[in-house]
């Protein structure tokens, strides 16, 4: 049965969520944030960019306002939870053998059109995230913790736009 | 709120907190199974809804637990980040993160954690991630107008349906529940069929059945917790402005023992020639006492609006270069509602010191409109005005040696040998009272 090598089975779903809710009360407990991701993407870019061009980062806005000037993208508290999840998910996926180099795609579909379109959705999911304000942690999360009328429209709608395409995209999932 | 503030920490502090927090909430979204895409993925084909569980629970035991902090006074909401409501930008994005999650296959927290472990798909979705915002940086400035339009600011379910955050809460709790039940209706009715074989691992745990299915009586038991406390809160309610007021820390109730909030009307005066600062003075008189005399540029605000939610939430997102002054008669009422701000979290407020009584003391009306009233009680109007004079007398504004909307009935009230329709006030002495405060603010992952 058990060879050792095999992946532990995931958590219960309502146990896991119960731990993860544990967690976002105690990031607004110590911190007065809550979870995100998006946002340290974005400064990891702003930091990318600085060292690439720091004379467009002073130019282009949504840059300046990150990493503009003296300001250090680097520094943020964004950027040390995203370094912090990545440990995390590290961590828990060594514990329970699930750590492991493959690819994860639907049955139908190429590795090279699955991390083709893994790129695509990427890209635009962190613009949708950014136009929003926040990704499913920073808002959806976060933002419904904490009863915001924004997050909760913004959840609603990450839903309906999913299920809307869903069924156009099945060749890519089932 | 928490035993420390976060933003004040030392850099090693600082960035340990946040890897700290990083660290469990990455090991909690591996441990839930959003490391795989497939498990993601399937939400949106019906065949496991383990998405909406896992997020729905967080955020109602995050929620509960979040009231119930706020209800026993462990944490002042009003210190904690809620995201700002710009509804079109929210709900434009929302759409379009649906879309790429579907194409992609994670959102960008979870792909994080997928990159972590290993999984190519991952890497690339956060690659791709990174190119989504640079592209979003560059073109945001071609449509901010859409980006920034309809800002509606700190706007919580609780203020627009009007009910407390109790009740908001137990609603919430409930439509999850809901939501639950109908989850896993759907998943007896679409799946889990038996998984196809995955080439890439033999027998798979992701695949099957999992063997920590749905256990009834545990997760009865936690509905039933959720709903009890969510229901405590419920009855519970609102805390009342006294329990907020006792719940602040020792060193609040030391600066009022100093009277450190308590500016005299001389400062105002000052702080009012002062080009790097805004006064805003909220008048908590009624109409009639306000229309008889008030401070220039005051704004009459009922003592029972002064806390209400959106009053609130407008002083609180006022830049730190906002000072606002509490006036009343005496000083006991101006107190009263200094006390209910500070305890709602709002900085920069201060208590106008003896009122307008005292500041009539100290900047008289002409004789002939307003002679004092003696023996009045503490909190009545020590004046008696001949006619209402709103802020057109030059006592109402100190700071201006002229100014054509002085309407001035009987000969300049300052001292003699000015020139005609000119005010000069004597310097009063004051202690330095006002000091500007920034309110720091952590913006979670969003900012």
């Amino acid at each position: 049965m058990n060879t050792g090598r095999e992946p532990r089975p995931y958590l219960n779903p309502y146990l896991a969520g119960a731990l993860l809710g544990v967690v976002l009360f105690l990031a607004f407990f110590l911190t007065g944030g809550g979870l995100g991701a998006s946002g340290a993407l974005s400064h990891v870019m702003a930091g990318v960019a600085k060292w690439l061009s720091p004379g467009h980062v002073d130019r282009v806005a949504y840059l300046a306002d990150m990493a503009g000037g003296p300001r250090n993208p680097w520094h943020t508290s964004g950027v040390y939870m995203l370094v912090g999840t990545a440990l995390g998910g590290l961590a828990s996926g060594l514990l329970h053998r699930r750590a492991r180099l493959e690819i994860r795609k639907g049955p139908r579909i190429s590795n090279g059109a699955r991390l083709a379109l893994a790129f695509g959705g990427g890209l635009v999911m962190a613009y949708g995230a950014r136009f929003a304000r926040g990704c499913t942690s920073g808002q959806a999360l976060s933002g419904g913790a904490v009863l915001s009328v924004g997050s909760w429209a913004f959840m609603l709608s990450v839903f309906a736009g999913g299920y809307a395409v869903a069924w156009f995209l099945r060749r890519l999932w089932t | 709120m928490a035993p420390f503030d976060v933003t004040a920490l030392s850099g090693l502090g600082f960035a340990l907190t946040f890897l700290a927090v990083g660290f469990a909430f990455g090991a909690v979204l591996e441990m839930a199974g959003f490391g795989d895409t497939k498990k993601l993925a399937a939400q949106f084909y019906l065949s496991e809804m383990t998405v909406l569980k896992v997020m729905f629970t967080a955020i109602v035991v995050a929620a509960v637990l979040l009231a119930f902090a706020a209800a026993f006074g462990l944490l002042e909401m009003s210190r904690v980040f809620v995201n700002p409501t710009f509804l079109p930008a929210q709900v434009v994005g929302g759409l379009v993160m649906g879309v790429g999650f579907v194409i992609g296959g994670f959102c960008p927290g979870t792909s994080i954690v997928a990159a972590s472990t290993f999984k190519v798909d991952g890497m690339l979705f956060v690659l791709g991630g990174l190119a989504g915002v640079a592209l979003f940086g560059e073109s945001v400035s071609s449509f901010s107008p859409f980006w920034l339009s309809g800002a509606m600011g700190r706007f919580t379910l609780p203020e627009w349906l009007g009910l407390s955050t109790g009740v908001t809460v137990l609603l919430v709790v409930l439509m999850a529940l809901g939501a639950f039940w109908a989850g896993e209706a759907v998943e007896r009715r679409f799946g889990p069929r038996p998984s196809p074989p995955d080439p890439l691992r033999g027998s798979s745990a992701q695949g099957g059945r999992p063997r920590w299915a749905w256990r009834p009586r545990a997760a009865w038991a936690g509905a039933g917790a959720l709903v009890a406390a969510a229901a405590t809160l419920a009855i519970r309610g609102d805390p009342t402005p006294a329990q907020r007021w006792r719940w602040q820390p020792a060193e609040v109730h030391q600066q009022l023992a100093e009277r450190a909030p308590f500016a005299s009307p001389a400062e105002l005066v000052a702080r009012r020639g002062d080009v790097a600062l805004r006064v805003d003075v909220l008048d908590l008189r009624p109409e009639r006492e306000f229309n008889l005399f008030h401070v220039g540029g005051a704004r009459r605000i009922d003592p029972a609006a002064l806390d209400a939610p959106g009053e609130v939430r407008r002083l609180l997102e006022e830049p730190p270069s906002t000072i606002t002054f509490l006036v009343a008669n005496g000083e006991a009422d101006a107190l009263e509602g200094w006390k209910r701000l500070v305890s709602r979290g709002v900085p920069n407020v201060y208590v106008l010191e003896g009122g307008v009584n005292g500041w009539l003391e100290l900047y008289p009306a002409p004789p002939c409109v307003a002679k004092p009233e003696p023996g009045v009680a503490e909190g009545a109007l020590a004046w008696r005005f001949a006619y209402a004079t709103g802020d057109r007398l030059p006592s109402a504004r100190p700071e201006l040696v002229r100014s054509r909307s002085f309407q001035v009935p009987c000969g300049p009230a300052g001292p003699e040998g000015a020139a005609a329709g000119e005010h000069h006030w004597p310097r009063h002495p004051y202690t330095e009272r006002v000091k500007p405060q920034v309110r720091s603010v952590v913006k979670g992952g969003c900012g």
